[in-house]
């Protein structure tokens, strides 16, 4: 918006890929029967106690050396005091000031522009159950109570929904990089409060008065939150009015933000230090240890893609957008495929394939070994195009080896002289007229003649070998 | 059926066990009649299941006879209600806790379980350990064996009343301000307060979590040891339980005390003490340094802070490990409109007097604009206190102090002035600010025929040498006796 500066800060919550959950030895699986992933420690019950998963605290420093945050040898839990019914404690076991890490940063680049988001912190903590209602009851499912979240805090740097999705894609790209978190969104895995505040651009420093927006579950809805916030409070402040500091709910049917009661969220937390738990000592060595195991991240990858197998910036920027597709496209390059094929093989249909099905790379029968045949049997003209499509068709289907696929189906290019010779015999006996535009001068004609070659053939015909074929019978 | 006289100490008990001139059930059977006859008067039990007593009775004679040579086999034992045992009630004797059944054991009982001991019920107390009479009790006062117009004590008033009387030879109990020791006192048998950490908290209720330490009554100060032997350790289940070893507490009792420096803290013999306790306990100094110990005074400064400080954190602590008693999951509901109104009505109904004030007085510790200056200082007051002890343990190896500033008194009598009551916890809170260990043992009778009790503290991980020292004692002291018509 123009005479506007607009400061977005957003906390996001991440599920770590741990298996169990933060306090106890729960399962963390999703999709089970409701409090069927529970124990007396998640639920609360009379004297248990919370004893902290190493896994979940190795995850987070491991974020932090990601995200270049500063890791702190010495941080703690506190408890984060309010009643709601579901959580099991009235209390949420949080880091309030000595989170696990501090500062940091994220890059993201909007319309070209390459832009550093500051991180605040990262801290631990666990999540709630999930309340629901029937009528005139309610229940709580505490299959998630105590599951291990991080939260990811960054300073208002963020300027525009733009930014705020294209952190959030960055965000998620590393995290899968670093395995610290399947960021499945459709599981809750990430799940974001976003604060927001317009400022006129009239030299004042001061900043616009800020407005939260809890609980959002999709990248998109923060996309369009933001854009929805944004854009009513310029008109608020364009008819003379004053921003509410207030902390909305984004409604996503409606596509508007709607004010959540006072009493929904004005808590004094009264947070202390969780004396259940002793604070977390990390010793230098075993930091430096993880920081030497970390994965190589989606921007630097996108360079040695680039440099290491010529790819464009393109092609570069689509592959390494998930650690799986980037993956699978290297193992199929170390198979012997050449990188661009590789590269228009898995952009085009692997990609393709994965986004109707909604399913993740590993989850797919193919195997980059599998593509990579099939890349060659095209490379070395054993099938064209058309044909090895259907192929790698079947492949997904059935997981088959590519040669096999094309042996048993009879699918391989005939190039064979004679075959076409005849085949191309019948189709000109069949098509006298087109054969006279031809000679008349329509060379388009011969287009449709190789079409037909490839009907006779049912897709198998070699279309250069049928093209000189065919320009010798009729010029000849 | 005429039952077996029970001799007085645990050993004495096993052996008799081992040789098979007795049988647990008989054991059982005894202590049930005991409480029988008793508790009525006493009301030192709230609950009782006695076929499940004489079950786990029964399991202890096969056991023994299939050649079962585990510690505390067939030995009863009783439980105080705030500690969780699989398949019974554990009340903390709030009704905020009613119908709640224990889907766990507590670890420590998990230990006295797999060590054959059999739990014979769960003992009364001050709502959720918050006293220091027992007179806060959803199932009524508990009365002292040896008057019962007094209190026995508290918060572990149930378990010291049940101990002093014979209904059981020990008990399993939890300290956080002096609830194990005072009631001891007040009764006159012995109380252990382990280092906080040497026996792990999984399975006790919580009421001040960094203050909370599991412990024993019993007749002995070889009994309580040998119990601590049995529960102490390191527990996966709790993260603040200390990984150090285990001595044979019950091995290393003898000794002499030829060199040994005894500590009297000047502030813990100042104003405010009952003479007659000073009496009793100047009485022990004296004992020990005929015997070849050296009496020493030192300096514990920070000690006027230690009530306050103590009433701050605990309370802090206990708001928020009280909240999850809000009807949702377990326990008393009182249904309301909405979650808010539900959880209001159950815990206006379900909870007493004093458990309510010391959860608004630790709310508003924590409350903003007032935690600096409440929360945050009484931690640096801990801070302060832990370093006195360091430097006093520096000078002796144990300090030797009354455990209250007053002797037993009746029912009824300070109930109305909290605020004194909980200046009378002067002299016990201090250990469990410091997190270190402490025992209370018997040393006399007041003018009323009340005991008093004289208390050791040694410095973290000092409960052999507190153990030792109090059993030298108790052994120049001799029998303290039995509350009249026990
Ligand atoms: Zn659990």
């Amino acid at each position: 918006m123009q005479g506007y500066d607009v400061s977005i800060g957003l906390e996001t919550h991440v599920q770590l890929k741990t298996r169990s959950k933060l306090f106890c030895s729960c399962p963390t699986r999703f999709g089970e029967e409701p409090n069927t992933n529970v124990c007396p420690v998640c639920l609360g019950y009379p004297g248990t106690l919370p004893v902290v998963n190493y896994q979940a605290v190795r995850l987070t420093v491991v974020t932090g050396l990601m995200l270049g945050c500063r890791v702190n040898l010495h941080s703690k839990f506190d408890r984060k005091n309010y009643f709601y019914p579901d959580m099991p404690k009235n209390y949420q076991i949080s880091q309030y000031d000595q989170p696990i890490c501090t500062g940091g940063s994220v890059e993201i680049e909007v319309e070209g522009k390459v832009k550093r988001i500051r991180l605040r912190r990262i801290h631990l903590e666990e999540d709630v159950g999930k309340s629901f209602h029937f009528g005139r009851s309610s229940g709580v499912d505490f299959n998630r109570a105590g599951i291990p979240l991080m939260e990811i805090v960054t300073e208002p740097d963020i300027s525009s929904a733009d930014e705020a999705h294209a952190y959030l894609v960055a965000l998620k790209a590393i995290l899968e990089y670093g395995e610290v978190s399947d960021c499945n969104l459709e599981e809750g895995n990430v799940r974001c409060d976003v604060n927001c505040s317009v400022r006129k651009r009239d030299g004042s420093r001061e900043l616009g008065t800020k407005t939260e927006i809890k609980n959002l579950n999709t990248f998109r809805g923060v996309y369009r939150a933001l854009k929805y916030e944004i854009a009513r409070q310029i008109r608020v402040l364009e008819r003379g009015g004053t921003i509410q500091q207030q902390t909305l709910r984004w409604d996503d049917e409606k596509g508007v933000t709607v004010a959540l009661r006072s009493k929904e969220y004005a808590h004094d937390y009264r947070y202390f230090p969780d004396p259940d738990i002793p604070p977390v000592v990390l010793r230098p060595e075993e930091v430096e240890a993880w920081r030497e195991s970390l994965p190589e991240l989606p921007s630097r990858r996108k360079r040695r893609f680039q440099e290491q197998y010529g790819l464009p910036e393109y092609d570069a920027g689509v592959l390494v957008a998930e650690r799986e597709v980037a993956d699978f496209f290297e193992r199929t390059v170390a198979e012997g495929a050449p990188p661009k094929a590789a590269s228009n093989w898995v952009m085009t249909e692997v990609l393709r394939v994965i986004g109707e099905s909604g399913k993740r790379v590993s989850d797919l029968r193919l195997r980059p070994e599998a593509l990579a045949r099939l890349i060659s049997l095209v490379e070395r003209g054993m099938v064209n195009m058309p044909t090895a499509k259907e192929v790698f068709g079947v492949m997904l289907e059935t997981g088959g080896d590519p040669e096999r696929i094309v042996r048993e189906r009879g699918l391989a290019q005939v190039s064979d002289e004679g075959e076409l010779m005849e085949v191309v015999g019948r189709v000109l006996a069949a098509n006298q007229k087109v054969v006279a535009d031809y000679r008349a001068g329509k060379k388009a004609a011969l287009q449709f003649l190789i079409g037909q070659v490839m009907r006779e053939t049912r897709g198998k015909a070699n279309p250069k070998a049928a093209a000189r074929i065919l320009r010798e019978q009729l010029e000849g | 059926m005429a039952l077996p006289e029970i001799p007085a100490s645990l050993r004495d008990l096993r052996n008799l066990l081992l040789r098979g001139e007795i049988a647990c059930r008989d054991v059982a059977a005894a202590f049930l009649q005991r409480i029988e006859k008793h508790n009525a008067c006493l009301n030192a039990f709230v609950h009782l299941d006695a076929e499940k007593v004489m079950a786990q009775a029964e399991r202890a004679d096969e056991r023994l006879a299939s050649g079962g040579r585990e510690p505390l086999l067939g030995i009863p034992l009783a439980i105080k209600d705030n500690l969780n045992v699989r398949g019974d009630p554990c009340t903390c004797a709030s009704r905020i806790l009613t119908g709640y059944v224990a889907p766990y054991d507590a670890t420590a009982v998990a230990r006295l379980r797999k060590a054959g001991a059999v739990f014979l019920g769960r003992t009364n107390m001050d709502e959720f350990a918050m006293g220091s009479s027992n007179e806060n009790s959803a199932f009524g006062p508990v009365r002292n064996p040896w008057n019962t117009d007094y209190v026995p004590g508290g918060s572990s008033g149930g378990a010291a009343a049940a101990v002093a009387a014979g209904l059981a030879p020990a008990a399993l109990a939890s300290d956080t301000g002096g609830s194990i020791r005072q009631p001891a006192a007040f009764c006159g048998c012995v109380g252990l307060k382990p280092t906080y950490g040497r026996v792990s908290r999984y399975g006790l209720t919580a009421y001040a979590s960094s203050m909370d330490q599991v412990g024993v009554l019993a007749q002995s100060v070889a009994d309580a040891a040998l119990l601590l032997e049995v529960i102490a350790g390191h527990d996966v289940m709790d993260g603040t339980s200390l990984r150090e070893e285990v001595p044979p507490y019950s091995e290393r009792l003898e000794g002499d005390l030829n060199g040994v420096r005894i500590g009297l803290p000047r502030e813990y013999y100042g104003e405010g003490l009952d003479k007659e306790v000073r009496e009793s306990v100047q009485g022990v100094a004296g004992l020990l340094a005929r015997e070849g110990a050296e009496v020493v005074e030192v300096d514990l400064p920070s000690t006027r802070y230690a009530v306050a400080a103590y009433y701050i954190i605990a309370t802090a602590e206990a708001s928020a490990n009280l909240a999850r008693y809000d009807g949702v999951r377990y326990g008393m509901r009182v249904e309301g409109a909405d979650p808010i109104e539900m959880y209001g009505r159950t815990r206006a109904k379900g909870f007493g007097p004093e458990v309510k004030r010391r959860i608004i007085l630790g709310t508003y510790a924590l409350s903003s604009g007032y935690y600096d200056a409440y929360y945050l200082r009484a931690t640096k007051v801990r801070t302060l206190i832990r370093k006195d002890f360091e430097e006093a343990f520096q000078r002796c190896e144990v300090l030797l102090t009354p455990v209250s500033p007053v002797k037993p008194f009746r029912l009824g009598e300070k109930i109305e002035d909290p605020l004194q009551l909980y200046l009378c916890d002067i002299y016990s809170v201090t250990a469990n600010l410091a997190g270190i260990c402490g025992i209370a043992v018997p040393c006399g009778l007041s003018r009323e025929g009340l005991p008093l009790g004289a208390q050791f503290l040694g410095p973290a991980l000092g409960e052999e040498r507190i153990l030792q020292i109090a059993h030298i004692y108790e052994a120049l002291r001799g029998p303290f006796g039995s509350p009249p018509g026990f």
